[in-house]
This record gives C-alpha cells, structure tokens and sequence, in this order.
C-alpha cells in the first residue's frame, strides 16, 4: 500500500528526479528522529521489567533477559501507590470537571451573550494567560493559608478551577455555532437559560472534551503546585511520590524507581490513546485560532 | 462582578417604555443575569487567584516577611538585596541562556519535521510520526526528569554507553557545569518540541495548496519554495510558537531541580528555582516576591519585544 502511494508520480523531469529519491530519505530521517523520541520511554518500561540485578546492564536488554515483576511489587513497598493514585486522581478528576463547567459557562457569555463591560472583561482573561504561575505563586499560597486550604488536596483543586485559555477556546468553539438555532428557539418561546441548556450546551461536547482533557494532561503531571501547598505525603501527588522514591533510594535501584514512573505513566498514556484527537486540537487551537 | 452588573441593569430596564415590549426588556435582563451567574466562577476566579495575587506580589515585594513575625515595610530593600545577590543574577543569566537555546533548538527541530512530515507520504505513516513526536508531551515534566537522569548518567548510562560505541569518551552530563546545562536543555527540548510541532503541523494544513501549486507552476522548487512561500505563510504560527515557547522556557522549573538541584554550583539554578528557595525554603517572601515581579518585566519585555519586531517578519494571509 505504501508502495503505491509512494511511487504515483509524474514522469521523471529534472526538477522531479529529487522527490524520486526523496519520500524514501525523508521516511528514513522521520523514522530515526521518532525511535530517539520514543527510546527514553522504551528503556523506562523494559528496565521497569528487568530484575532489580540487571537494572544496570549495558548494553541495555530491550527485551529483558529474566522478565521480572519485582520492581513493581518494590514500588508498592516503598510508597502508597493507591493512596497516591487516589490523591492525583481526585485532583485531577475534580479539576477537569471544574475546568469544563466554568469554562463552558464563560464561554458561552462571552460568545452569545449581552452584557456591560464585555470587551474588558475578555481582555482581562486574555491578558491573565500570559502570566506565569511561578509570579503569582507567593501570594497564593498566603490566600490559600489564610482559607485553610494548604497542604490540602482542596487547596490544588479550587485555584485551578478558572481556565483563561479554555474559556477562550469555547468562546471560539460557541461563535462557530450557526445563531439561527437560537433565534429559532426564541421564536418558540424559549428563554436564554434554555437556549443554553437545550440548544447550545449539547452541541459543545467535543468542545468541553477538549478542555477536559487538556486539564486532565497538564495536572496529572502537574509538580510545582503540589511541591508547593502539599507538605504532609498523605496529600502528595504521583509525581510527588515519585520524586520523593528516587531519594530514599538514591541510586540503590533504577528499576524500582522506573516502575513508578510507569504506573504514573499509565493514565497519561491512556488518555493520550483515547484523548489525541481532543488533545492535538487543543494545542494546535492554541495557535491557529489567535 | 454582580454588583457591577445589576445597577446597569435596572436603569437599561427603567429606560424602555413600559407599554410597548414588556417581553423583550425581561427577556434582556434574564440575559443579562445568566451572564452574570455564567461568568462569576471565571471572573471570580481569575481576580482572586491572578489579578489579586499579581498586585500582591507587587506589595509584598515592598515588604520583609518571614511569615511569622508581623510584615515591615521595606522600601527598595529586597529589590536592592536581590540586585546584589550573586545566585538572583546568576539565576537570571541561566534561565536567559537556557531560553536562548531551548527555544531556538525546538523551534528548529519542530519546524523541519514539520515541513518533513508535510511531504507525500502515506496518510498511517504521517499519522503515526505525528503521534510519536507528540507521545513526549502527555508525560509528566517531573518523572520524565528522573529517568533522564540515568539515562545521563556519567559512568552507567545509555547516552554515554552509546557515544562509547562510536568512540566518544564519557561525558560529565550533570556533573560539569556546561554538561548540566546542556543536558537540562536537551531533556526541555526533547519533551517540549511535540508543542511547536503540532503548531507547525496546523500552520502548514492552513496554508491553501494552491498556492503552492502556482509556485510549481513557476518554477519554484525545494527549499526555495519553502524560504519563498511556505515560511511567509506559517510567520503567524511562528510568532505564537515562539512566544508561547519563550514564556514556557522563562519558567523552567522541573527539569534542573529533579536533574541537578541547581547545581553544579549555581550552574543550572533557574529563576522559579530561586523564588521556590527564597519563599518555600528560606521564608524571605519579600524577596521571592521581588524575584518573581522581575520575572514578570522580563516576560512581559521579551513578548512585547518580539511582537515589536514581528511586525516586520509577520505576514497575514
């Protein structure tokens, strides 16, 4: 199949004979860029396998010599894997949800609504993605003491709700949508709530998955602001424990350490295979759309 | 934002004559009050955890503050300590060289697989190269960091096993000052690059093929095609790639704190680094505060800067 698609081509004139050379050139380079892509992550599984004694056999086994389970049965020793998994999952699960609400409401009022204050008040979130966490980090930390709410997992969830580039992204994703739809419910009768509710809300699904799925990335990842508010490890997040991991063990065991990093790989990577569509829209709307 | 709102409400309402479309003006204000309500959590939000917290950085930079004794006002105090501190300066010097080279390796690297990939080839092939680059993006920065470490490490590593291979003697990634921060770039730019990648991939399906079509018909071929047509076509998308990748590189965090803790020496201590040490570890919020409110100028220079001269390079279809 790619044969044929490759080799359909014009007779060969002068200006045609490099792209006869080239498809092949091109695959070759594309194909060894992508295999240093995906290496580190290959020798982080196959060495998450290997027996804690191999760990450091050079050249490295991609297919394990003695296939071993033992790194992870280590994890578990060391760390409170389920408890970790709970804590990111609840954050990360809380935060998405809440990302695709607020994001989804706000959008929609900057989309199809009519209020006072309209233009500065979406320059106002617009501007807001430009600054850095890191600049604001001082003081919300001090908001978040004087509430309570550090070393808290709440404390991660409730400032993460408010999205400026999701709620720019449903506004865009609102303004596509034809407005005959809602000039027409009006006509029968409906108010703006159930304009939003019945007409528009269903139709912004793909929209929302967008969002919710960039949320789910970026926080299950996420280290500063855990490093940050969580202080005792019974709020710590996978990426916290797995950090903390490689210090009690120092360099005793990189397999255990990398059998960590896989478990904490695993829903990054499944929602990834579900999510690259949603995902790829995002990050590519990110520059097309502005 | 409610009791901005509401008062515009009524003397809108009050101002319709009362007779002629009662409906309507109810209509509107049901509007305007879904608004309000659809609005609050983001607006809400974003004054309490952004805009409140940007002005409070400002103040609180103006103030000693150990968390525990009561704030003195402090004047220029902390921004003076910070000018003079060799890790504050060294800091700076690190995190814009980190930038300088981050950005323009990834911008590089994205931009020619990009165009490499925008060549005739089978539609499941593209399709699986345009995964694997972007595979590096889902992980998280932070556990990435701590399998590069041994990947980079001197005397058990792959990257020196490899280089060994054709001949190379070990090289001190993390342990010579120049190696550290190389390979803090190196593990950026590795897990970074998927980004302006799928930018790229965006820019390039944007641009019409007609026009490339009528350059076939000129004449135009190869790189003179690319340099005359598609980079003028993709300068939108290149301008946001390297903005949004300047404003990411600014706030490099995880990479040299899991790789090298900064070191060795200062070597690789970046500027979130020191505002962390300086309000997490050290309690000097004033300071860190003080740090944090140069970062934000340097920021908000460099994009100003950039869409400055941008306007000379940007060209809109």
């Amino acid at each position: 199949m790619s044969q044929a698609t490759l080799s359909r081509k014009a007779p060969l004139s002068a200006g045609r004979v490099r792209y006869a050379l080239g498809p092949w050139g091109r695959i070759a380079g594309l194909t060894v860029c992508a295999l240093l892509t995906l290496g580190p992550v290959v020798w982080t599984v196959s060495t998450s396998l290997r027996t804690p004694a191999d760990s450091f056999d050079l050249p490295p086994q991609i297919i394990p010599a003695h296939p071993s389970t033992a790194a992870y049965r280590g994890v578990f020793d060391q760390i409170d894997v389920w408890l970790l998994a709970l804590n990111s999952t609840l954050v990360t699960a809380l935060i998405a949800v809440g990302q695709m609400i607020t994001a989804g409401l706000a959008g929609y009022a900057f989309a199809r609504l009519d209020f006072r204050f309209k233009k500065p008040l979406f320059g106002l979130v617009l501007a807001t993605m430009m600054v850095p966490l890191q600049v604001t980090i001082v003081p919300v930390f001090l908001v978040l003491k004087s509430m309570g709410l550090t070393d808290t997992l709440l404390g991660l969830i409730i400032p993460a709700f408010p999205t400026a580039f999701g709620t720019f992204l449903m506004r865009q994703y609102f303004l596509g949508m034809p407005k005959d739809l809602g000039e027409a419910a009006m006509l029968d009768g409906a108010g703006p709530w159930r304009i939003f509710r019945s007409v528009y809300a269903p139709l912004a699904a793909p929209g929302l998955a967008i969002v919710g799925v960039l949320a789910f990335n970026y926080h299950w990842n996420e280290f500063f602001r855990p490093l940050i508010l969580e202080t005792s490890g019974q709020n710590y997040t996978l990426p916290l424990g797995l950090v903390s991991l490689q210090g009690n063990l120092g360099t005793g065991s990189i397999s255990v350490v990398l059998a960590g990093v896989v478990l904490s790989m695993i829903p990054a990577v499944a929602v990834f295979v579900v999510g690259q569509r949603p995902l790829r829209e995002g990050i590519t709307s990110a520059g097309v759309n502005r | 934002m409610t009791d901005i709102r509401i008062p515009a409400v009524r003397t809108r309402a009050a101002a319709t004559p009362p007779a002629a479309a009662v409906r309507r003006p109810a209509r509107e204000r049901g509007a305007r009050l879904l608004a309000a309500l659809f609005l609050a959590p983001t607006v809400v939000g974003i004054v309490v955890f952004t805009v409140g917290p940007i002005i409070g950085s400002v103040v609180l930079s103006l103030f000693h503050w150990n968390v525990i004794d009561s704030p003195g006002f402090a004047g220029t105090a902390n921004y003076r300590e910070v000018f003079t501190d060799s890790t504050v300066l060294v800091s700076f010097r690190n995190t814009l060289v980190f930038m300088v080279f981050a950005v323009a390796a990834q911008l590089l690297i994205a931009l020619s697989l990009a165009l490499t990939l925008n060549g005739r080839m089978p539609t499941w092939l593209r399709s699986v190269f345009r995964s694997a680059f972007f595979f590096p993006l889902v992980l998280s920065a932070a556990s990435i960091s701590v399998v590069m470490k041994y990947l980079f490490n001197q005397d058990f590593g792959v990257v020196n096993w490899l280089l060994g291979l054709v001949g190379a003697a070990p090289v001190p990634w993390l342990t010579s000052e120049h190696g550290a921060m190389a390979t803090v770039i190196i593990v950026y730019v590795w897990q970074q690059f998927g980004f302006s990648f799928l930018l790229f991939v965006g820019g390039l399906n944007n641009i019409p093929k007609e026009i490339h079509e009528a350059a076939a018909l000129d004449g135009a071929t190869g790189l003179r095609k690319h340099l005359a047509i598609t980079l003028p076509l993709l300068s939108p998308t290149l301008l946001v790639a390297s903005v949004v990748g300047i404003i990411n590189a600014l706030q490099v965090f995880e990479q040299p704190y899991v790789l090298t803790a900064g070191g060795p020496g200062d070597s690789t201590r970046t500027v979130v680094m020191v505002i962390y040490e300086k309000a997490f570890e050290q309690l000097r919020f004033g300071e860190a505060s003080a740090v944090g409110v140069l970062l934000f100028v340097l920021i908000t220079a460099v994009t100003a800067l950039q869409f400055r001269l941008s306007r000379r390079f940007v060209h809109y279809q």
